[in-house]
């Protein structure tokens, strides 16, 4: 039993390694020429510009809610007024660059990792090879980098969202005006809270590109492979995201101890 | 000159040896023909000569460069003069037909956008797909995604033309279309290693043949030495006459 556990801890920390340096590479890839600027621009529109309209979506839900919980919490302390402000700082800080993170490695880590893997099984990517083009460079370099800009971009989309989502959910119920609610809303809000929290989803996009990269490019055994590549793309930069979120927030608060 | 040299090759996976001291090599400007049952190393072998695959032990010399031991750019600069053409095709499947031809073009050449297309056209035309330059490789059958998979591997003019089972899925007379084309190219100087179970293929377009069986090369020659082989392998293939 403690000889299996023994390998199986090995093989994870291998796999951990793996995934490590094919990020690495991918970074080094990213600023050594020739630069495939016209392919990464085509996936930040596919990861981005198709990921709209999930994230304004879901952030906009997610603010009603916060602003309802918020809500019948402050109310038994008098405290309504506070409700704009708690809510734009539980948002900005945690719920929307983590929610962000979360449903981005849903719809776009599994697409990378099914797309990679189909085209990995069906000798697309040794197809590439064969036309002199470097397909490390051009379908995994690109994509990652598409997550790293576009994470950061949805993230103040998420959060612009979930505060309006917000306002609409309190001027229902108070009937509180816009520029009352907004003033609130931003009133302590800083931009050592906005721009700490925001960025650090770059290293989500990094962790959603590289995660099914990795895995689209090491997919085998068919479609079957491709299908178990897909969801073990969404299951392990979840993963991975929640883990290093707790370290990313520790940072954060190192660095900016003032506001935390 | 050799354009192509295979000296000592050895390859396994796992405990499965697929290439077991395999020595080849293929003078310029001719075609040449790897025969073989099924599973016995042909593909590996392309596969070995563009760079694809590594071999465990020998070299693989291509225009006198060790493939293996050459760095990314060097390799990318050896394989602009190759074509290869898999034996699935392996088409891009998110772009058309035609832009799949045009994507070499795109790549290594600075042409206009309109010569890039009337190339690809062009090339699309040699392997009689040009009315399908706007399809989707899925909108393809089988054949068809190999004509075009040929029109790609051909876009720039290789040197060395690669083709994997070229005849698979095709009808007799566009097999045999497909094999005046490569036997054109050839007359334009270049250098073609053909995998194939189609003997008259082979007949039609290979100056020499190999057959390779359990990962060896078991013969050599021309289509009429193989006809006289006392190898009852090497017979039975000849006389077997089909394709595929």
């Amino acid at each position: 039993m403690r000889e299996r556990l023994g390998v199986l801890v090995l093989s994870l920390l291998a796999w951990v390694g793996d995934v490590a340096l094919f990020g690495a590479r991918a970074l080094y890839e990213a600023v050594v020429p020739p630069y495939e600027f016209k392919e990464t621009w085509r996936h930040v529109f596919e990861i981005g510009w198709r990921s709209l309209p999930l994230i304004a979506l879901s952030g906009f839900a997610i603010g009603v809610v916060l602003s309802m919980h918020t809500r019948a919490s402050l109310e038994r302390f008098g405290a309504e007024a506070m409700i704009p402000a708690g809510l734009a700082i539980a948002l900005i800080r945690e719920t929307g660059p983590l929610t962000a993170g979360l449903l981005v490695a849903g719809r776009v880590g599994a697409g990378i990792g099914a797309e990679l893997g189909a085209m990995k099984v069906t000798e697309q990517i040794d197809a590439l090879e064969a036309v002199a083009v470097d397909s490390f460079k051009f379908l995994a370099v690109t994509r990652i980098l598409a997550c790293i800009i576009a994470m950061p971009l949805l993230t103040a989309i998420i959060d612009f969202c979930g505060i309006f989502g917000g306002y609409v959910a309190e001027s229902s119920i108070s009937g509180m005006s816009a520029s009352l609610y907004f003033h609130r809303a931003f009133s302590i809000v800083e931009f050592s809270d906005f721009i700490p929290a925001t960025l650090k989803t770059a290293v989500f996009g990094l962790i959603i590109g590289t995660v099914a990269s990795y895995l689209g490019f090491n997919t085998t055994q068919g479609t079957e492979g491709v299908g178990r590549t897909s969801t073990a793309s969404v299951v392990l930069s979840s993963i991975c995201i929640i883990l290093i979120n707790v370290v990313l927030v520790k940072l954060i608060f190192f660095v900016f101890p003032v506001r935390s | 000159m050799d354009a192509i040299k295979l000296e000592h090759v050895t390859k396994s996976f796992d405990e499965h040896k697929v290439l077991d001291d395999v020595t080849l090599d293929v003078p310029e400007g001719t075609a040449f023909c790897l025969l073989g049952r099924s599973g016995t190393g042909k593909s590996v072998t392309l596969k070995h000569i563009i760079g694809l695959m590594r071999p465990d032990s020998g070299q693989v010399l291509v225009g006198g460069k060790d493939v293996a031991s050459l760095s990314g750019r060097e390799l990318a600069e050896v394989r602009r003069s190759m074509g290869f053409l898999f034996q699935n095709s392996a088409l891009f499947d998110s772009i058309t037909v035609g832009e799949n031809v045009a994507f070499p073009l795109r790549r290594h050449t600075d042409w206009s956008d309109a010569k890039i297309r009337d190339t690809a056209r062009a090339r699309l035309a040699d392997v009689g797909l040009d009315e399908d330059y706007d399809k989707m490789p899925a909108e393809l059958s089988g054949g068809m995604r190999k004509r075009a998979g040929l029109a790609r591997a051909m876009a720039l003019d290789p040197k060395i033309l690669l083709v994997d089972e070229p005849s698979a899925g095709l009808d007799p007379i566009t097999a045999r279309e497909i094999d005046g084309l490569l036997v054109d190219l050839k007359k334009k100087g270049a250098t073609i290693v053909v995998v194939t179970h189609d003997i008259p293929s082979a007949r039609h377009i290979g100056d020499e043949l190999a057959m390779l069986h359990d990962g060896r090369v078991v013969a050599r020659g021309t289509a009429e030495e193989f006809d006289r082989s006392d190898d009852q392998l090497v017979r039975a293939f000849m006389r077997s006459e089909g394709s595929g």
